[in-house]
């Protein structure tokens, strides 16, 4: 049994956190970069220069990137040998968030009972944590700061079996030129696809963490995905929905068995300035 | 390039275009979902506003917490529609301007158009570039809403674009329909 101290996935979170929302990452920025090369909207290509520089600034500064510190979400691996002293799992990742989210100037965007009081949690907790028993004795918690912008425009649908890959294109094409501004393109594509209603949804919000240079190791998704990035970005939704060639800097499936019946299919969306960072103990 | 003043007056709204470039300068206002449903309440029940509304520009924004020796934290636009059914009475009170990001809905946009009032565009998820045209920044209502709290923003040349008219044009649409490639979708 590996013995692993609360009080380092608290600091360690909290850390995290503060460093996600305030230096974009490398690859992200590169993203852009590069599609100022293919943008043909001059209003486009300068709202993507000014989203480099804000990353500049935020960087500089040391201000968030976006007010919108969103959401925490965490994956979390957690090895069958590793055994917590102190805290609960749960609670030393949202002591972690607490902290990060006050001492980083975050906003704390929370609110409890959604549906009558909303009232703001404070601290930004809880988390949406998610927990897999893994083998061995490392713990690994992969954290997102989730805006509520891009989450909103996200979607899900059970297609039919028949309706096969283009019925996911065709979907996917849907939800965004719905989204159209909203979700503040250009966008990453978190798509699930397969397993039950709830097991898409989770797979989709598990692809927005790849980063942008992550290239699926299945040929035949890659492609898929590439075809796909094709479409969305010929809707002409375009930075900041102004109009423009990019609409999405990357699209990324994730795909799990499912019954015969069913083909569930689950889009999340993500703003340009996807906030995500690994921690492992 | 314009450049104006607050409080706006219905005159020189008149010859702004979709898509003009517009700096702004003055006193703006912060309100967003939690804030406009009180806003509105006290308007129905003739309660005091948190600020006048004549003239105004209600920029739809949660700043970040204000870090230390900073005038103001992390600063851009939320999505506008949420704020879709309040934003026509605010116009027939005489607010003249919105700063937000996204589309409007049918009814906003008439009512921009019947009031004379100006929906504008700054860059979202530029908070920390739009946080340099913000001189001063104070909570001046509804504290318990935290992030959601009403407050009185100095700004200097903020940058803005011109979305929606008072003719009834509308950015977005003219936007995507001139970058679309039909033969795909």
């Amino acid at each position: 049994m590996r013995e692993i101290d609360s009080r380092k996935i608290t600091d360690a979170v909290a850390e995290k956190l503060i460093e996600i929302n305030i230096d974009l990452d490398s690859s992200i920025c590169n993203a852009l970069k590069a599609s100022l090369e293919t943008e043909e909207s001059p209003l486009g290509e300068d709202l993507l220069q000014q989203l480099l520089e804000n990353s500049k600034i935020a960087a500089k500064e040391r201000l968030p990137i976006c007010q919108d510190t969103g959401v925490v979400v965490a994956f979390v691996e957690i090895g069958e040998n590793v055994r917590i002293k102190g805290m609960g799992l749960k609670e030393a990742i949202n002591a972690g968030v607490a902290r990060g989210y006050e001492e980083g100037y975050l906003r704390k965007s929370m609110v409890s009972d959604p549906i009558f009081k909303r009232i703001n949690t404070g601290n930004n907790t809880p988390a949406i944590i998610h927990t897999d028993l893994i083998s061995g004795d490392k713990l690994k918690i992969e954290v997102g700061a989730k805006g509520g912008g891009s989450e909103n425009m996200s979607q899900l649908k059970m297609l039919k079996p028949a309706d096969g890959p283009q019925g996911i294109i065709d979907f996917i094409c849907q939800v965004v030129e719905e989204a159209g501004p909203n979700p503040c393109p250009p966008l990453f594509i978190g798509v699930g696809v397969g397993g039950t209603m709830e097991k898409a949804a989770l797979l989709s919000k598990k692809a927005l963490f790849f980063r942008p240079d992550y290239r699926n190791p299945d040929p035949e998704l890659a492609q898929f995905e590439d075809q796909i990035l094709t479409e969305v970005n010929s809707l002409g939704v375009g930075p900041l929905g102004l109009g423009g060639r990019t609409t999405a800097l990357g699209v990324n499936i994730l795909t799990h068995s499912c019954h015969i019946a069913s083909l569930p299919v689950a889009v999340n969306l993500n703003c340009h300035a996807a906030r995500h960072g690994q921690i492992e103990l | 390039m314009v450049e104006l003043t607050t409080p706006l007056v219905s005159e020189e709204l008149k010859n702004l275009k979709t898509g003009d470039k517009v700096f702004l300068s003055g006193v703006i206002y912060t309100a967003r979902d939690a804030a406009h449903r009180r806003i509105v309440q006290a308007i129905e029940e003739k309660k005091p506003l948190p600020f006048p509304l004549r003239g105004s520009v209600i920029f739809y924004v949660g700043p970040t917490p204000t870090p230390p020796g900073k005038p103001v934290g992390s600063a851009g636009p939320t999505t506008s529609g949420r704020m879709d059914p309040f934003t026509p009475m605010l116009l027939r009170e005489g607010v003249k301007g919105f700063i937000g990001k996204g589309k409007r809905s049918l009814e906003v946009k008439e009512a921009l158009q019947r009031f004379g009032g100006i929906y504008f565009v700054a860059t979202g998820g530029a908070g920390a570039l739009l946080s340099h045209c913000i001189k001063t920044s104070e909570v001046i209502a509804y504290e318990d809403l935290g992030p959601e709290a009403v407050h009185r923003l100095e700004v200097e040349k903020f940058p803005v674009l011109v979305a929606n008219d008072i003719h009834g044009n509308d950015i977005f649409e003219q936007g995507i329909e001139k970058y679309r490639i039909p033969q795909r979708r």
